[in-house]
């Protein structure tokens, strides 16, 4: 958190307008001779001194603080002697083997890093591509409405007709109804009007007029029978 | 930038410095950054990144128990 921001302000510092991808960092540091002295001091005094130069500075400089006594040898001169002699085959012996597991961890971290970051981007990728398609799917949405409005109109038209099939029936049974009241209304005055003529006209014949017929009727099939036997 | 100050010139820029608790704290990080960026923020950082400091903390106490150390001296006039 601290040291990203400290990345921050590197750029902060030099440019005034920040990227957005942060740019990688620098591959190695500052070269340092013998582990403790940058390159840089080499190269101020090589000008004037040459190579050798600064090697006579760090020569005379620790015979005047051994001569001066400015730097005292006692016996804490002796243990730094032994540990920085351990430290030293130390750092020559593993070093390279350190640095090479440091640099597998980092390797790790950037490709974990990366393995997101294209997970993302194939992820998004697929989006767009599900997008689009969704796209295409709602131009044919005009056509699924269509036939649905069809299917509806034909329903509704059928229903219509339907309800006018009963409509009609309805009424007609309506009037067959009416047709038949009708009808069997004069059916029923014309059967009595047929009993009350008949009932009266058998009132009306008195016997005396029941004899005189049947006395006619003999005659008459009488004339008719000679008439037959004539005729044969 | 202190590099390019030429030896006589030492004093005048001294004096421009800015030695409010501010402008102290502003330098003590500005040289913290140059350190880190340039040392320790890397992709293969050397040794030469912790040993630096650990040596100058190795001389800067060595300085500061100076007058401890100034019994032990084999000689008395030099």
């Amino acid at each position: 958190g601290l040291e990203a921001c400290l990345m921050d302000t590197r750029l902060f510092n030099w440019k005034s307008q920040c990227l957005a991808p942060l740019p990688p960092l620098p591959e190695k540091g500052g070269e340092v001779r013998y582990g403790l002295i940058p390159e840089e001091f080499f190269q101020f005094l090589y000008p004037k001194t040459g190579v050798t130069g600064p090697y006579m500075l760090g020569t005379g400089l620790l015979l005047y603080l051994l001569s001066k006594e400015i730097y005292v040898v006692n016996h804490e001169t002796v243990a730094a002697v032994c540990i920085l002699s351990v430290i030293i085959y130390g750092v020559k012996k593993y070093g390279p083997a350190v640095a090479a597991f440091a640099d597998k961890l980092n390797e790790e971290k950037v490709a974990t890093a990366l393995a997101v970051k294209n997970e993302a981007i194939k992820s998004l990728e697929t989006a767009i591509e599900e997008e689009k398609k969704e796209q295409w799917r709602v131009e044919g949405c005009s056509y699924l409405f269509d036939a649905k409005r069809n299917n509806v109109a034909m329903s509704l038209e059928t229903n219509y007709r339907e309800r006018l099939l009963t409509v009609y029936n309805e009424v007609k049974k309506r009037l067959d109804y009416q047709v038949a009241m009708q009808n069997l209304k004069r059916q029923k005055e014309q059967d009595h009007m047929i009993q009350w003529v008949e009932k009266s006209v058998v009132q009306s014949i008195t016997p005396q007029q029941q004899k005189e017929s049947i006395a006619k009727c003999i005659l008459d099939l009488k004339a008719l029978s000679k008439s037959v036997q004539a005729a044969v | 930038m202190l590099l390019d100050v030429k030896l006589g010139q030492l004093p005048t820029w001294l004096a421009m410095r800015d030695f409010t608790p501010g402008g102290v704290v502003g330098a003590l990080r500005r040289g913290y950054d140059r350190y880190f960026n340039k040392y320790i923020n890397v992709k293969k950082g050397g040794l030469g990144g912790i040993s630096m400091l650990l040596a100058s903390y190795v001389v800067v106490s060595y300085i500061w128990s100076y007058s401890h150390l100034k019994h032990d001296r084999h000689r008395k006039y030099h």
